[in-house]
């Protein structure tokens, strides 16, 4: 953490020493024109320089694209979105961020401040233009070097293009196809960046790959596309997102995420998603629109998700697990959380293909204000998977008179010897609740937290340590206000 | 010596309702045992609601001083910091949150408030330790979320230790023997008697007259149709048990 810290004051400091010798004055300002059509596609391609088959892949599922609808079978209000009145690419513009956090909204340090963000860090979060030379410092490097010691691979998804296009090739679209839905094959036809992992045969990653680099990962962008890959018995552990809450000019988010755990390997992928979820009237927020998928590619592999969702006026998302090899174990750990006006579509599918396959589902969902939470899960058990076995337990939490919570779990099973479990309920926050914490002198929102915490105590203790501390205050913060 | 509590002309309702307190004047003593009796619906819960500022319940004339300030105005959390425990007659669940965990976040407000510093886990533990003698609570009770699972005698006892833990100035012990069997009743009247202390008052609501047979108080109140219809010794309890409520009750 304070390697951390200290990059990140460096990283600062070597900001500021850059503008006062005028580093960033030979910054080329280039952007698209609004716009989709082909010839944003190849722009996209020939400025990130890839190679023929990678924009040949982008044009293709341009061309799905336009062939698809928006999906309208989530149970969300979603005002129409004009795809061609957007910007598709725009290089880095350096500068245009704040320059030092007394330009900051003080809104926004306060939130930092309340969720113990350290001090360094929350000038990298409120956007103060530090990155250009954050992949320059040593620290990173180091860290770099680590995991490179162990045959690691951890770059932008850009750099493997560049460096591992044979890695890239083989597994690209191979759990999410470019036309898999209509936000996935626009993901492809424009995506921006984002991360790459590959861990070879046999190795566990010597840290939580992402805990260093949050920061970056923050400002990946509207279409961002993550690749992961765990080789045979190699583990990973990896952690998207930040708690703070994330400044962005995109009203659009459509990424795409891929996991591949081949035999024996294991990818725990964590998530704290608090992107900007407009104001109390519902006016701006994000449109969190992500397709998130693994596959449990080879025997004994398993793969789990943990997600948070705090944040998005608009969250559609279904972290999914393919359970391709026999013995293989898909696991997916959700808390979502609406408040004011608020809306979140967001589940899991389990599809069983091999033979003992297993899986577990547990979801919290929680309602305040207007927001409106559905918990959509699909378990799906094929011909082959003998003696597949599912475990769900749904669970919702309301607080207040005017929100909602729906759950709509699909099941089915085309095996006699599945075992499926399915338990639901759904509980308000009594006023006799509040009174008993209250009453042994807690404030209302600590007792609030308290209770909150609780409920989601199953999905919490899936969190890495250190997220886990901070997701805790967030799901406090997230509902401040909301009692009372 | 001051009081502690002093109850003036006490009026109070369900917000909206009618009034359920009808006129109680009630004055406490540091270092007192002060049991209220009465029959159902004389407004002893009520009276217990108001004195630890629980929400929807409103005062409508006179005033409830303690430690010689108007409790009025201040929330049930301000109330609980400065030394007031309720230990309620139905103990409420809090899934997923361990007994352990809310206990020390409870104590730790409290200590704040009293300008101590915040136990951390081991000191804490080592103060659990040194309590848990006083009841006969096992670990396991600890370690379970707040009252979820608990049997009726765990409930009232792991109300108790948070007493203990808590050390209110004032406690009031809210239809405490209510749901417990007699070995369960005995546990709980030990627990109790072991936190009398001279700097403490305890205010026992009861319905029965069992409970003063193991904690002896040092006055009997009769509450009917929300006012104090009688007080005296702990010999108006038996007199009570014998002779029943009708009599005080249709002298109000």
């Amino acid at each position: 953490m304070s390697a951390n810290l200290d990059t990140v004051e460096t990283v600062i400091s070597a900001g500021e020493e850059g503008y006062k010798y005028g580093f960033v004055t030979d910054i080329e300002v280039d952007e698209l024109p609004p716009g989709l059509n082909e010839d944003t596609v190849r722009f996209i391609s020939a400025k990130k320089q890839e190679p023929a088959w990678l924009l040949e892949w982008r044009l293709k599922a341009f061309r799905r694209w336009q062939t698809l609808e928006a999906p309208d079978w989530a149970k969300l209000n979603i005002a129409p979105i004009d795809y061609q009145a957007s910007t598709y690419y725009s290089a880095p513009k350096a500068g245009s961020g704040p320059k030092s956090l007394d330009e900051v909204d003080p809104e926004l340090l306060k939130t930092y401040e309340k969720l113990g963000i350290p001090l360094g860090e929350r000038a990298a979060l409120a956007g103060i233009a530090v990155d250009a030379v954050f992949d320059s410092v040593s620290v990173a490097t180091t860290f770099k070097g680590t995991l490179a010691a162990q045959g690691i691979i951890f770059c932008s998804f850009g750099e493997a293009v560049r460096e591992h296009p044979e890695l890239v090739q083989k597994y690209l679209g191979s759990v999410v196809p470019p036309g898999d839905n209509f936000f996935s094959a626009l993901n492809c036809a424009v995506f921006s960046d984002g991360s790459f992992a590959y861990i070879p045969p046999g190795v566990r990653c010597p840290m939580e790959l992402s805990t260093y680099f949050r920061i970056n990962a923050a400002k990946s962008g509207q279409f961002e596309r993550t690749l992961i890959i765990a080789d045979k018995n190699a583990y990973v552990s990896y952690l998207e997102g930040c708690t703070a809450p994330q400044r962005d000019e995109n009203q659009l988010h459509a990424a795409v995420v891929e996991l591949i755990a081949l035999e024996g390997a294991e990818i725990k992928y964590s998530t704290v998603q608090n992107w900007y979820p407009g104001d109390a009237e519902g006016k701006g927020g994000i449109y969190n629109f992500v397709t998130k998928r693994g596959a449990c590619r080879g025997d004994n592999a398993k793969i789990s998700w943990t997600q948070v969702e705090t944040g998005s006026a608009i969250t559609w998302k279904y972290p999914s697990c393919l359970l391709e090899g026999d013995n293989s174990v898909g696991e997916f750990y959700s808390v979502a959380i609406t408040n004011n006006l608020q809306q979140a579509d967001t589940g899991t599918k389990m599809i069983h293909l091999g033979r003992n396959t297993r899986s577990t589902i547990i979801s919290k969902g929680i309602s305040a204000g207007r927001g409106q939470n559905t918990y959509r899960g699909a378990v799906k058990i094929m011909p082959k998977a003998e003696n597949a076995r599912n475990y769900t337990q749904c669970d919702s939490l309301l607080i207040g008179k005017s929100c909602g919570a729906h759950a709509i779990p699909y099941i089915d099973s085309r095996n006699p010897t599945a075992r499926i479990e399915h338990e639901a309920t759904a509980s308000k926050v009594s006023d006799e609740q509040m009174f008993y914490c209250q009453q042994r002198g807690l404030t209302q929102e600590d007792a609030l937290s308290l209770i909150i915490n609780g409920f989601c105590k199953e999905v919490l203790k899936e969190l890495p340590m250190e997220f886990a501390v901070e997701a805790q205050k967030l799901l406090a913060l997230s509902l401040e206000g909301s009692v009372g | 010596m001051t009081n502690l509590l002093t109850i003036e002309n006490l009026h109070a309702r369900i917000s909206g309702g009618r009034d359920i307190l009808k006129g109680i004047d009630l004055t406490v003593k540091a270092g007192e045992v002060h049991a209220i009796m009465g029959p159902n619906g004389a407004g002893k819960s009520t009276l217990s609601s108001v004195l630890a500022g629980k929400p929807g319940y409103e005062v409508t004339v006179g005033s409830v001083l303690y430690q010689g300030n108007e409790l009025q105005g201040l929330g049930p959390d301000e109330r609980a910091r400065e030394g007031i425990f309720l230990a309620f007659q139905y103990p409420v669940e809090i899934p997923g949150v361990n007994n352990m965990y809310f206990l020390r976040a409870a104590l730790n407000a409290v200590r704040k408030q009293r300008g101590e510093a915040e136990l951390d886990a081991a000191q804490f533990m080592k103060a659990v330790k040194a309590k848990l003698s006083l009841l006969d609570i096992s670990d396991d009770l600890l370690k379970r979320p707040v009252n979820v699972g608990f049997s009726g005698g765990e409930k009232k006892r792991n109300e108790i230790f948070q007493m203990a833990m808590l050390e209110p100035k004032l406690a009031i012990l809210d239809e405490t023997d209510s749901g417990l069997d007699i070995d369960a009743l005995r546990a709980v009247a030990n627990g109790v008697n072991r936190l009398r202390d001279p700097g403490r008052a305890i205010v026992m609501i009861t319905h029965y007259q069992r409970l003063l047979d193991y904690i002896e108080p040092d006055f009997v109140h009769v509450l009917a149709d929300g006012k104090i219809v009688a007080s005296g010794d702990k010999t108006l309890a038996t007199d009570l048990e014998a002779r029943g409520y009708a009599h005080l009750a249709s002298a109000a």
